[in-house]
């Protein structure tokens, strides 16, 4: 008996068994199929999409909506309005995030009042507002507040504590009316979002890096910041992509320079509406598509040390020492 | 030799309103080993993150080397200091963790190479070979470009110990460093740790493992109920206990 627990058993043949069958997948399969040649069939046969118009001539001797050089411009503006408002939005959506979880009550609580006020306006009237704030000021500028009452206290007549000033109506047109209504909004969210990545780093980890003798400052950038990322970039993307499509709200400011005013304009003058829609939603469908990409880098940048790649290669070098096979260190340093 | 590294004199320390350190004196020289004993929740840690002014005390005064915690006497008034100056204390004071707090986004090598670089804005160049050296003193020369998250808890809190040694501390305080480890790790970071004793590091060393203490401790004192209870040499306290409380604990964690 003993003896046959020793010697070495045959290996049985490999199981070869009839798999389960799925015919729901390709019930399923058919179905999405059909589905899918139905709408491409759709495409490419229904006139109405106008396709010429949207990609090779719109007008005798111009090029299709999608490339004339007013949309283009729009294009640029709408990118441009997205970067610019969105810098605005993280940056000092980190600043509030800060102020909110700092242990001063003013600067807390000035981070809440700001949050609670930008996320309960809708951006479309924020959007409107901006665009008409020069009703309050002819001139916006820096300086004393409340200098003519001063003045006028001192028996000073038409006394100014305007140290710089410029027309309102310069400054709160347009671009930066739209810009700064979407960026003040933006940096609310992103004050959130922020706040619940910083929240989400274990507290031990700036206690050992203040230990160390880092200043608090240090201990945010180079600490807590980037471990944070990790929560925060995910929605930051949304967030991004949600902007790309609420500049379209700018238009209301006025915004000319804009994705969408630029192919509604077109559409105004040609009365061709249903193409010039699919145009929009091609170019939309491009922007995000970039950003997508983009955002998947930036995940796996803030994924270092963590992700399923590090745990996978622990996991590949554990089964190597446990086969007593060499440790694959030396080659570990990419 | 014997100048007095840490001396703490009555140090009391309060959350709101439940007081967990009650009066603490404790004096450890210079190149000594000091363990720290004690039940759970008897202020152990609190009392170590109070030397490096983690915590901040409500009476009583710590000095590191001389040297204020906290705190500047001016023509007989404390003032107190401010974030510059408590950080620059806190530089020649390293600390070790239970639960090792590594920074997971950085390797080995950057988490070592971090303070000395950022803090003290030394030579790159130089903090590279020194936090070599340290790592290959740990024993992780091999793993210097590995992250966190692929050591074993024995290798990352001996490598928290390479990062707080890097900034070339006059005092380490381990707050119970192999509790989180799985016991056949222990061994790997208590030698280390006798090496560190060894060369003439001035330690302060929350554990209980009793062995560590018996064979490298200088000194022993128990704590409990936020005061000292006995003090002695380890040996001695060891062996001998004198307080009921003592003997209750050690009969257990024996
Ligand atoms: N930040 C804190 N806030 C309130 N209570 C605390 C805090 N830190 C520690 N304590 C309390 O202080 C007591 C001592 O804690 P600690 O110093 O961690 O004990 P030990 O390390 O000896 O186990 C415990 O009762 C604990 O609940
Ligand atoms: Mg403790």
């Amino acid at each position: 008996m003993s003896d046959q627990t020793t010697t070495e058993r045959a290996r049985p043949e490999p199981i070869k068994a009839v798999p389960v069958r799925h015919p729901g997948r390709w019930v399923t399969i058919a179905v999405l199929a059909v589905l899918a040649a139905m709408f491409v069939h759709l495409l490419v046969t229904n006139d109405n999409f106008r396709w010429s118009f949207i990609f090779s001539s719109y007008e005798d001797g111009k090029r299709g909506v999608m490339f004339t050089g007013p949309v283009l411009e729009g294009l640029r503006g709408t990118l441009l309005l997205t970067v610019t408002s969105m810098a605005i939005g993280i940056g000092l959506g980190v600043v509030l995030a800060v102020m909110r979880l700092s242990p001063n009550k003013i600067l807390s609580s000035v981070a809440f009042v700001y949050t609670w006020f930008f996320r309960a306006v809708p951006r479309l009237i924020l959007a409107i507002l901006f665009g008409n704030l020069n009703i309050l000021w002819s001139r916006v500028g820096f300086g004393l507040p409340f200098d003519k009452q001063i003045g006028d206290l001192f028996g000073i007549d038409n006394f100014n504590g305007q140290f710089y000033s410029i027309r309102a109506a310069d400054l709160l047109a347009g671009f930066v009316a739209g810009m700064l209504a979407l960026g003040l909004s933006e940096a609310a969210y992103m004050a959130e979002i922020v706040r619940a990545g910083l929240q989400s780093v274990d507290q031990g980890q700036s206690e050992a890096a203040v230990a160390l003798g880092m200043s608090r400052f240090q201990v945010l950038r180079r600490i807590v910041l980037p471990q944070a990322m990790r929560v925060i970039v995910p929605p930051t993307g949304n967030e991004t992509i949600a902007m790309v499509k609420d500049t379209s709200l700018v238009a209301y400011v006025p915004v000319a320079g804009e994705l969408w005013f630029q192919l509604n304009a077109v559409s105004a003058r040609t009365f061709v509406v249903f193409p010039v829609l699919v145009a929009a939603v091609i170019w939309y469908l491009i922007i995000c598509t970039v950003l997508m990409i983009g955002q998947f880098f930036l995940e796996r940048h803030y994924g270092k040390g963590y992700g399923a790649v590090g745990k996978a290669k622990q996991r590949l070098r554990d089964i190597e020492v446990e086969q007593g096979g060499r440790i694959v260190d030396s080659r570990e340093g990419s | 030799m014997t100048s007095e590294m840490v001396r703490a004199d009555n140090v009391h320390k309060s959350f709101g309103s439940l007081e967990v350190l009650k009066g603490i004196d404790l004096v450890v020289n210079s190149g000594e080993v000091c363990c720290v004993l004690g039940p759970s929740g008897s202020g152990k840690s609190t009392f170590l993150r109070c030397i490096n002014h983690l915590e901040k005390i409500n009476a009583g005064r710590i000095t590191v080397d001389g040297d204020l915690i906290g705190y500047r006497e001016r023509g007989g008034k404390l003032h107190e200091l401010g974030e510059k100056d408590v950080a620059r204390q806190r530089r020649s004071i390293g600390m070790v963790f239970q639960r090792f707090n590594l920074f997971p986004h950085m390797t080995v090598l950057q988490n070592v190479m971090e303070a000395p670089c950022r803090v003290k804005s030394e030579n790159k160049a130089e903090v590279r070979d020194r936090a070599r050296a340290l790592l290959d003193r740990v024993g992780l020369s091999e793993k210097t470009e590995s992250y966190p998250g692929q050591l074993s808890g024995g290798q990352q809190q001996r490598v928290a110990i390479a990062r707080a040694l890097a900034m070339r501390p006059k005092l380490m305080l381990f707050d119970e460093p192999t509790s989180a480890l799985d016991p056949e790790l222990v061994g790997e970071v208590l030698d280390v740790m006798k090496d560190l004793a060894r060369d003439g590091m001035t330690m302060v060393v929350v554990t209980h493992e009793i062995g560590f203490a018996r064979e490298v401790g200088d000194k022993l004192i128990f704590m409990d109920g936020g005061v000292v209870v006995e003090e002695g040499a380890p040996r001695d306290v060891i062996a001998n206990p004198q307080h009921e409380r003592t003997r209750a604990f050690l009969s257990k964690v024996l």
